[in-house]
């Protein structure tokens, strides 16, 4: 594995301890999972939530067309919590219901978790199952992208996904309610930039795992990887197959 | 199905969100599932020593490839205010606040 002590120090942090570790060692700290670590990653993500409530409402309005009541959609929202799938699968809603093609489409769209799960592993480890699978349950992209950051900076509140992960699930659901409520009389939520979000808190992300050269290699074998497959495959099989290019291409170069 | 419907749940509705609940859970827990469970070797470490940066990018790739320059622009932007600042809400506010302007310009 790289040496990561160096370049991490010079990304620096805002908790001030920037010379730790972004991996975890054995023997190094427990994780721990506080109300503390509850309410930061509550704090933190809510500005985020609100960019996600624009999707909710989208959501919602997408629902109600397609014919499902309130509490149908809202029942969706509360127990799938992924929206992109979500979305999706209220497209391809018809009657009768073609469910083995949402259910089928869902597992496809939402199997780049597996991989970002995998990557929380080296922390969540070290939490008790019900923690950490219970966490799990409120994982979405953001609140990933955001604990992923709160780790690599040093920090170890294991409930941070939980936490951040309570404040993406909140908006969500109130969202799709709102949305699935006012049908038709919501506009686009491009007009407000709320459809920016998502690349936004992903962008800041990349300027901060940015791991100078060493990360160049396996970046771009993902970028390339990722914009020719998202031409070439429906769905997101192209998140997937983007992480495992650039997996690839590490493991190639930790062989030399 | 307005109106009173409002509150209705239909078993074969309540059946098929269920199933997508419990795809997607199984999805979410996977990953962790089969790591805690495997012997990671070195090479496996190496290989996930990268995904958390790779699924950024992968993400972001085709989102900002389908984007025009207003896009490109507030990306250029965020990612300007982030490593002068390192404050994710600065570099988020700034970024929806340019997208919006840039497009009623560009």
């Amino acid at each position: 594995m790289e040496n990561e002590t160096e370049t991490n120090a010079s990304d620096g942090d805002a908790a001030g301890d920037a010379t730790e570790l972004s991996e975890p060692t054995d023997g190094a700290e427990p994780v721990t999972f506080s109300w503390r670590g509850i309410r930061a990653g509550l704090v933190t993500c809510v500005p985020i939530a609100f960019g996600v409530a624009g999707y909710g409402v989208a959501f919602g309005v997408l629902a109600n067309q397609v014919g499902l009541s309130v509490a149908e959609a809202a029942l969706m929202s509360a127990l799938v919590v992924a929206g992109a799938s979500q979305i999706v699968a209220v497209e391809l809603w018809a009657d009768p219901i073609p469910i083995a093609a949402i259910v089928v489409t869902t597992f496809a769209i939402n199997l780049r978790y597996s991989l970002m799960g995998a990557a929380l592993q080296p922390w969540f480890k070290r939490l008790s199952a019900s923690k950490a699978y219970g966490s799990l349950f409120f994982m979405a992209d953001e609140n990933w992208a955001l604990t992923m950051r709160d780790f690599r900076a040093g920090n170890r509140r294991g409930a941070f996904l939980l936490g951040s992960g309570i404040a993406i699930w909140t908006f969500w659901v109130a969202s799709t309610v709102v949305g699935a409520l006012a049908g038709e009389t919501i506009g686009d939520p491009a007009e407000y930039g709320v459809d920016f979000v998502l690349a936004a808190v992903f962008l800041a992300l990349a300027a901060e795992l940015w791991e100078g050269r060493s990360s160049l290699a396996p970046w771009m074998a993902s970028l390339g990887t990722a914009v020719i497959a998202a031409e070439a495959l429906p769905g997101r099989w192209y998140i997937l197959l983007g992480g495992l290019a650039a997996a690839v291409v590490e493991v190639i170069r930790h062989d030399r | 199905m307005i109106g009173d419907g409002a509150l209705s749940l239909e078993p074969i509705v309540v059946g098929v969100v269920l199933a997508m609940a419990v795809v997607t859970y199984a999805t979410k827990t996977g990953g962790l599932w089969l790591l805690n469970r495997i012997e990671a070797s070195e090479r496996l470490e190496a290989a996930l020593s990268v995904l958390p940066g790779a699924i950024v990018i992968a993400v972001l790739g085709p989102e900002l490839a389908a984007g025009g320059p207003a896009e490109w622009g507030a990306g250029v932007l965020v990612v300007a205010v982030m490593w002068r600042t390192e404050s994710i809400l600065l570099a988020l506010c700034t970024g929806v606040v340019s997208v919006v302007a840039l497009r009623a310009v560009v």
